[in-house]
């Protein structure tokens, strides 16, 4: 019996009786962190990273959840399991499970980019490694982080001097987070929409954001104009974005390094900025596990093993439900 | 180089099309004359030469990036575009780089004569001095098939704005064969001498589909209405005792219809006759399938000639005696066309004269195109009669109502990633039909769904993939579409035995159960 198996209901633990990120309702799940693919609904406890905990019962409601803090060692039926940094968004981490000398970790998702607001990505020393690859295709290559922040400043700053009310879109749970802590606030008012600025009140408690106003029904086109706005991506051309007037929409994710997705998405300007490792981000945390097999979990998983299976590792693809394979499925969570 | 992937980028980087103008007539203004004539040159889709293989460029794409073959594939069928999967895989060095759009080309075009070992030295050089968005553009030049959301009427009225030249002027200029490396811009637009514009062909003036409130809003009466032929649209033009023919995508086409050029000795110079090429033997119009065996065939025989006629059906005269007469109403054009056909032209001219039909009502009209096929149409033209001559695509004069299409219901078996927008979504799809209890693929088609009746095919084809094959996957029957289609002809060449043209997806057929599609022989009934 494997450590860790791929079942209907998720990644299970028979020797603890546990799941990793079920979805499906389950007796015990461990949660890596909060987007709704990996945290879902109907489990009847759950355990997680302290800093998630705030997060998940904004999104899951009453539930019965523990919080463990990063590193901490703790036993199921005599597995040990501990949370570890996975650098992807705030309270995220990847799951390290042993027994009897064995290890694995299951990443979640992850990425090696500090993004500043997340406890960056820790390696862990592992001989099983389960793995995320949205974007295992060596045609992702992530810029500086700091060269991409400088980019959306200046088309603010930009769309400013123009008179133009700049629309910035992102997934609610961290890259809104992580846009909004780059804003160059002396540039002009951040204002922000309802579905993102709940999760930014929930993440305020531990982390420091610029200052952000609620646009409400009583705002006025006149306030807003050339100030930047937050919202999810479920916005594009929708009643709510056309009553701010004229704007120029921005939309940031990994997705945007692809043309073809670009013109897709249909917005002024694209930014490419993710929260998951780019391809050489992969290669790099499976070198630094020193693992010996490796399962791929979402993204191009097929042609990610089939390339680690050619560097020599040990390599095979499981189907998960997890949604990530194609820019479409990136829903705003 | 660097001023005009930056040109390429902000085209692409926005939306609105105001802010496109803008930063092309920008471009022009800022460009030397020779910069802009290419760029010109390559939004009109008038590339220099493939110097190489596409084949060759994958290869060393694939060893520079050092990436094993089969993954630099995987990248290209996912990202949809070759140009744009080097220019992500490959990392710039710090050599320096300047050099203008023509000497790029140039470059490019020297390279023709050189060995495979010299041309990579090059190419490998540039791919690595050039930025990204500068990569992807110097491998567009390459690999060709420049489409960057830039229409041509949007171009034109960019330069409009920069040389403060009429529009049609300038669509007029661009028309026809010229090439960057024998003209200048001072003798392709700004100064043309008109000795050089003997072929020129003036510009097709193009229908849009019908608006049914027409008939309602206006008199029969005002309308000139012909059946819409179902060959290929071309422009026939005798000056100076020659003779040339274009097609509708600017070819130079006079070589492949050598029967027409007894029209140079029959019309009088200075004549320019828009119509289209039908096969016509025995007095009788053939099918579309007849023509296409003709289309793209540089050498023709005898046995061509005698066994695929082809004839020009003329629908308007653009150009008497020298003097363009496009101003003019159409019903004007129309009489001077006839009286010059009936003037020059003898039975066994291979011309003929589209002629009108007179109808008292709509109801009329809507019975005649349905008797269409039978006249070897495909509907119908309705034109203003008063129309001048227009350059383009232009809503309100001309429109086209063709005749509704065949349909069938078949089952999706495979889907592959689609292109360009729709990159890294299953768009394309094979659909089969019934045949011994057996599907058979009868067509490919990949339009006609909206982007989220896509987005819900793609999620099936991913959840239902039996089997893969690079880009493509064979999914589990279970999905039926309606597909419609502009005719039917026996074909050896199909594991079904029939060939099916324009085929495209109508609607999903959610009602339908994989049992309820059809099969070949119900096709086979369509066949005339």
């Amino acid at each position: 019996m494997k450590l860790l198996e791929f079942t209907s209901n998720g990644i299970y633990c028979s020797k603890a009786d546990v799941y990793l990120d079920p979805w499906r309702g389950v007796k015990k799940a461990l949660i890596t962190h909060g987007h709704s693919d990996h945290a879902r609904w109907g489990s009847k406890s759950y355990i997680t990273q302290t800093d998630n905990v705030p997060i998940l019962k904004h999104r899951l409601g009453d539930i019965s959840v523990t919080g463990k803090n990063y590193g901490d060692k703790f036993q199921i039926n005599g597995v040990t399991f501990s949370f570890h940094p996975a650098g992807h968004v705030p309270g995220s981490s990847q799951i390290r499970v042993e027994y009897k000398g064995e290890v694995w970790v299951f990443t979640g998702d992850f990425k090696t980019q500090d993004d500043k607001i997340s406890t960056p990505y820790e390696p862990v020393k592992c001989h099983t490694f389960i793995t995320e690859c949205t974007f295992g295709l060596p045609v992702y290559k992530w810029e500086e982080p700091k060269i991409v922040h400088e980019q959306i400043n200046n088309w603010w700053a930009e769309n400013k001097s123009n008179g133009v009310t700049s629309l910035l879109m992102g997934y609610s749970l961290g890259k809104i987070q992580r846009l909004l802590k780059n804003l160059d606030p002396e540039i002009g008012k951040i204002f922000t929409h309802g579905a993102t600025e709940k999760m930014t009140e929930v993440l305020r408690a531990k982390l420091d954001f610029p200052k952000t106003s609620l646009v409400t029904r009583d705002t006025s086109k006149k306030e807003i104009e050339g100030n930047i706005v937050l919202a999810p991506p479920a916005v594009l051309g929708s009643v709510w974005a056309r009553k701010l007037g004229i704007t120029s929409s921005g939309y940031a994710s990994g997705w945007m390094a692809i043309r073809g997705a670009r013109r897709r998405r249909a917005v002024d300007r694209s930014f490419v900025l993710s929260d998951h490792a780019d391809w050489d981000g992969l290669l790099s945390a499976i070198y630094s596990t020193e693992c010996e097999n490796v399962i791929t979990t979402h993204g191009y998983t097929d042609i990610f093993a089939r390339h680690l299976n050619g560097l020599g590792l040990n390599a095979v693809s499981e189907k998960t439900e997890y949604e990530q394979e194609t820019p479409e499925t990136e829903n705003p969570k | 180089m660097r001023k005009f992937s930056i040109l390429i980028k902000t085209l692409d980087s926005t939306n609105k099309t105001n802010l496109k103008v803008e930063a092309l007539s920008n471009y022009f203004l800022q460009s030397s004359k020779k910069d802009m004539l290419w760029a010109i040159a390559l939004m009109s889709h008038r590339r220099p030469k493939r110097p190489m293989t596409n084949k060759l460029l994958r290869q060393w794409a694939s060893e520079e990036s050092n990436l094993p073959q089969w993954l630099f594939e995987e990248s290209y069928h996912i990202v949809g575009d070759l140009a744009e999967t080097i220019s992500l895989l490959i990392t710039q060095d710090n050599s320096s780089h300047k050099i203008s759009l023509t000497d790029c080309i140039e470059e490019i075009i020297s390279l023709k004569d050189k060995s495979d070992e010299e041309k990579k030295k090059y190419i490998l050089k540039r791919w690595k001095c050039f930025d990204n968005y500068e990569r992807f553009v110097f491998n567009k030049i390459l690999t060709g098939g420049f489409r960057i959301g830039i229409s041509q009427k949007l171009m034109t009225r960019a330069l409009s704005k920069a040389l403060n030249i009429e529009e049609h002027i300038i669509s007029h200029r661009l028309m026809g064969e010229w090439d960057p490396q024998s003209t200048t811009l001072e003798k392709l637009i700004i100064n043309p001498d008109p000795k050089d514009q003997l072929s020129k062909p003036y510009p097709f003036y193009l229908a849009y589909p019908v608006d049914l409130d027409l008939f309602s809003k206006s008199d029969v009466g005002e309308w000139h209405i012909e059946h819409k032929w179902d060959g290929m649209r071309a422009q026939l033009i005798v000056r100076g005792g020659n003779f040339y023919l274009w097609s509708r995508g600017e070819d130079l086409i006079t070589k492949s219809f050598p029967e027409l050029k007894i029209l140079s000795e029959q019309l009088p110079n200075g004549t320019v006759i828009d119509g289209e090429l039908l096969p016509f033997k025995d007095g009788l119009i053939g099918d579309f399938n007849t023509l296409q065996k003709r289309i793209g065939k540089k050498n023709i025989s005898k046995k061509d000639l005698h066994e695929n006629p082809i004839i020009i059906m003329a629908y308007d005269i653009l150009e008497i005696g020298g003097k363009d007469i496009r101003e003019i109403a159409l019903f004007e054009r129309q009489k001077k066309l006839e009286a010059i056909l009936q003037k020059y032209s003898t039975i066994n001219s291979p011309i003929r004269l589209s002629k009108y039909m007179k109808f008292e009502n709509w109801d009329q009209v809507k019975k005649e195109r349905k008797s269409a096929g039978k006249k070897k149409s495909e509907g119908l033209m309705i034109k203003r009669k008063n129309s001048k001559y227009e350059v383009g695509r232009k809503k309100g004069n001309w429109w086209k109502w063709k005749s509704d299409p065949k349909t069938i219901d078949a089952v999706m078996t495979y889907a592959m990633r689609g292109h360009g927008r729709r990159t890294n979504l299953y768009t394309d799809y094979t659909f089969g039909l019934w045949n011994d209890g057996e599907l058979v693929t009868f067509a490919k088609a990949y339009s006609g769904l909206t982007d989220k009746e896509i987005k819900e095919v793609d999620r099936f084809v991913k959840q239902n993939t039996i089997n893969r094959f690079g880009p493509v996957r064979q999914v589990k029957p279970e999905l039926v579409f309606e597909i419609g289609f502009e005719g039917v002809s026996l074909s050896s060449r199909h594991k079904s035995g029939v060939s099916v043209r324009f085929p495209r997806i109508l609607r999903q057929r959610h009602d339908k159960k994989i049992t309820d599609a059809n099969s070949v022989e119900d096709l086979k009934k369509l066949l005339v």
